[in-house]
């Protein structure tokens, strides 16, 4: 180890603003959370019922047409916490990166040198593409839905994941280390908010089956065919930036391992995971398949994913088990 | 078939396969290229991946595999003849894949055309009633039919979109399509797949790869048969095989030592004597794990390493039978390494099943084992056996594994380097231990049109999924006092298409225009 106690301190400072970091999610999954639960708002239905009646119109949520709100008036009380909800999810957002910057400066080197770091940037990458999301559309219904994913992989990096190595493995010495793992992380993040609202979709799509309106927290969400065109469009997105991690991964892994594509557990996994993204956009393409089934598929997909990340890691012998566990 | 022929019904366009051949074949194809099949066969490519990261590969660990067929005798054999263990060159894997690849080229050969045909014809022409479509306002507007709509067509045309324009008795309209973009560019990525398909092909047919673990010291001429390991496609040929040569001459590795990821390898480094041609000069040059070394469109890639412990072994007169550096396997982070000495030589004839520990570590639960990866605290394990090896029976066998069938057990024991452990039949020296690193010499004449077929899909694919297909309309029909009545409506033509917007930018240039006009 080259660092000294200054560069521990680094680390420590480092470590300070993760669980900064996760007290601020926390409080704002709390107020996510009673915003979810106080549940039904007439008006807002209402505008839902309205759109989704219109078909495939505006693409923003029913939400978004009361977005920008000309007078507190208009708050009710579900929105006012959800507005909460979004300042903190910021707060927290600007913690990690200070966290993840602090990290990078401390190990002399891009934060993704091993489990532990690539965790807190996935956590990381989840919160920015929510966040970027958010800037165009209304997407406060779907806070809850990201924060608890964000929490849970900043928990497990802290308590089953962390290490504290400052060093590159030499595999991982390399620029390609830079490219194909930033693609990864932003893949991370959209799969994730996909997968989320993939799932919301599915339970809305229940809901919306069974003929009743039901109350609940169900109701002030987008309806089951918005949930799915804003799954697609994340996925759309994120298709060709998985596309891309996995033709630099093909790249680097010549220069490192003299082939560009030697079916290596993580290779083989980043390939399911490639193929079940694109059966979810021609699922979405195909009558009969476009609605559960290929939020279904969406869901499967982040599965992959996540079987890569942490199957091949640490359970299988692969080229790739960085895991610094 | 004796049923009377059916009256036509919504029940003829079940999928059931017509009779005769040529009516079999159509409904085949159209079976098979369509999206619903293409799906299906997605997600079996999909499953079929699955064992090939569970199960050892040759490609990858052809060690592994051997070890893995020795360990379970029935199964084992069984699965290799199925392909178990190189599932991404079993024929139900290609089956797969190449029914996808028709599948594709079976769909998106006829949209070509399709789409060629679109990028060269006009929009259609204004629907009669525009009110029916997703997106639609209406107002009234100062300007009158004509000009409005010449206006908006040269307005639309600087924005890129394709306008067609024309008039119905009561009113002008203009068409416009924009996005063709996006079905270039899916058209562009399925193809591109198949150029990827067509390179990867090429690379498995002429490229080749070999494998060797060479020992420090020890050299490396580059012909096919030093090779531990050696693929080639079914069209690779030896002259393609440079004749290089190199020696080991130090192997050098560091392992993380402090508390946090102890044993995280920071170092390897292969420094060999390379000869570049069979009468070339000797130049030293280093091969480090993401730095290859390159000859004549060959390299050379440093894998893996490991540990060879040395052993001499004498038989009963005390004349030696064996006196060789053994290559162990590693099988942990800590490189515990098993190997075999087999000592056919003697009389009966030896062999050992071997532990090397770099770091000796022993406890209840996981027996001897290496508590480090580098060589701080070397010893060896050894169970000795005597009696017939079984290498003239004419099956094939491991270096890796040792037959004890026809073998007794004459007894267990630990040695440090320096030791030597005497039986009844001879004595085994531990002399110490060298080091071995496995490099992989590759050559791979399609990577170059793979990446660039990759990057082609990949450009394709960004260009398609960010490209919205939209029409718009704009009808403008004569009002009071030289002023018009004007519909404009937005139709989406693609998934992500959202033509709202649009539409918007329509109805607050109109309003432009009349603030512009109004005196």
């Amino acid at each position: 180890m080259t660092t000294g106690t200054g560069g521990m301190a680094l680390a420590e400072a480092s470590n300070a603003f993760i669980y900064a970091t996760m007290l601020t999610l926390t409080i704002a999954m709390v107020f996510f959370a009673a915003s979810f639960a106080s549940g039904r708002r007439p008006s807002t239905a209402k505008v839902a019922a309205q759109a989704s009646a219109a078909g495939t119109g505006s693409d923003s949520g029913p939400i978004a047409v009361l977005d920008r709100p000309d007078g507190s008036s208009s708050l009710d009380a579900g929105r006012r916490l959800a507005n909460i909800g979004m300042s903190l999810t910021w707060l927290a957002t600007g913690l990690l990166t200070i966290a993840l910057v602090l990290r990078g400066l401390w190990a002399g080197r891009v934060p993704w040198g091993n489990m532990y770091e690539f965790s807190i940037s996935s956590a990381w990458g989840v919160l920015v593409v929510f966040l970027a999301m958010s800037l165009r559309r209304d997407l406060r219904w779907l806070g809850l839905f990201v924060v608890i994913p964000a929490l849970l992989t900043l928990g497990l990096s802290v308590t089953v994941l962390y290490t504290e190595a400052a060093q590159l493995v030499p595999a991982l010495k390399s620029y390609w280390l830079v490219i194909h793992v930033s693609a990864a992380i932003v893949c991370a993040g959209a799969f994730t908010v996909a997968a989320s609202s993939a799932g919301l979709s599915l339970v809305q799509s229940r809901r919306e089956a069974s003929g009743r309106v039901w109350g609940g927290p169900m109701a002030s969400m987008p309806s089951a065919e918005r949930l799915q065109t804003f799954t697609s469009r994340i996925i759309a997105f994120a298709f060709p930036v998985w596309t891309f991690s996995v033709i630099a991964g093909a790249i680097w892994a010549e220069n490192a391992w003299g082939r560009y594509w030697g079916w290596d557990p993580k290779e083989t996994w980043a390939f399911i995971t490639w193929v079940v993204y694109a059966a979810y956009l021609h699922a979405r393409s195909t009558a009969g398949w476009r609605g559960n089934k290929a939020s279904w598929i969406a869901i499967v997909g982040l599965v992959t994913f996540l079987i890569n990340y942490f199957g091949v890691n640490i359970f299988v012998n692969s080229l790739h088990s960085y895991a610094g566990l | 078939m004796t049923a009377p022929p059916s009256p036509p019904s919504v029940l003829t366009e079940a999928p059931v396969p017509p009779m005769g051949t040529g009516g079999f074949l159509r409904w085949a194809w159209r079976q098979l290229t369509s999206m619903r099949t293409a799906l299906i066969l997605l997600f079996a490519l999909a499953v079929a991946s699955i064992p090939g990261s569970i199960l050892p590969q040759r490609g990858t660990n052809p060690l592994l595999v051997d070890e893995w067929i020795a360990e379970q005798p029935t199964l084992g054999p069984i699965m290799d003849s199925l392909g178990f263990f190189d599932v991404y060159g079993a024929p139900w894997f290609a089956a797969i894949y190449l029914l996808l690849f028709i599948s594709l080229i079976g769909c998106v050969l006829p949209r070509v055309g399709v789409h060629w045909k679109a990028l060269r014809s006009q929009p259609p022409a204004a629907p009669r009633h525009l009110n029916r479509m997703s997106e639609f306002t209406e107002q009234q507007v100062s300007i009158p039919p004509v000009e409005l709509i010449d206006e908006q067509a040269e307005r639309l045309r600087r924005g890129r979109w394709r306008v067609r324009t024309g008039s119905t008795e009561d009113a002008v309209w203009l068409s416009a399509e924009k996005g063709y973009l996006r079905e270039t560019g899916n058209l562009v990525f399925h193809l591109a797949l198949v150029l990827v398909l067509i390179a990867v092909a090429v690379g498995g047919l002429f490229g080749w790869r070999g494998n060797v673990i060479v020992k420090e010291g020890s050299g490396f001429s580059n012909t096919l048969t030093q090779y531990d390991a050696w693929g080639g496609g079914r069209l690779a040929t030896a002259d393609t095989i440079p004749p290089f040569a190199f020696t080991l001459d130090d192997f050098a590795v560091e392992f993380e030592r402090s508390e946090a990821q102890r044993g995280s390898p920071r170092l390897f480094e292969a420094t060999v004597d390379l000869q570049r041609e069979p009468a070339g000069p000797v130049v030293r040059e280093s091969i480090e794990v993401n730095f290859p070394i390159s000859i004549a469109g060959t390299k050379v890639f440093l894998v893996g390493h490991g540990y060879a412990p040395s052993f001499i072994v004498r038989d009963s007169t005390g004349a030696v039978v064996l006196d060789d550096d053994i290559v162990f396997l590693p099988q942990d982070g800590n490189f515990t390494s098993t190997g075999v000495i087999k000592v056919p030589d003697s009389s009966p004839q030896l062999g050992f099943q071997g532990i090397f520990l770099p770091t000796s570590a022993l406890d209840d639960i996981r027996g001897p084992h290496s508590a480090f990866p580098d060589a701080d605290d070397p010893s060896v394990f050894l169970s000795a056996w005597e009696g017939d090896l079984g290498l003239d029976s004419g099956v094939p066998q491991s270096i890796y594994s040792l037959e004890t069938e026809q073998m007794e057990q004459i007894g267990l024991r630990a040695l440090i380097p320096g030791q030597a452990w005497e039986f009844p039949g001879g004595e085994i020296e531990f002399t110490g231990w060298q080091r071995w690193a496995s490099f992989q010499i590759a050559f791979d004449p399609g990577k170059e049109a793979a990446l660039a077929a990759s990057i082609l899909a990949m450009v394709g694919l960004t260009v398609s999924l960010f490209t919205r297909r939209r029409r718009l309309w704009v009808k403008a029909r004569p009002a009071a006092s030289g002023s018009s009545l004007v519909e404009v409506a937005g139709l989406a033509k693609s998934e992500a298409g959202d033509v709202a917007e649009d539409v918007a930018q329509v109805r607050s240039s109109l309003n432009e225009d009349e603030r512009r006009d109004r005196p």
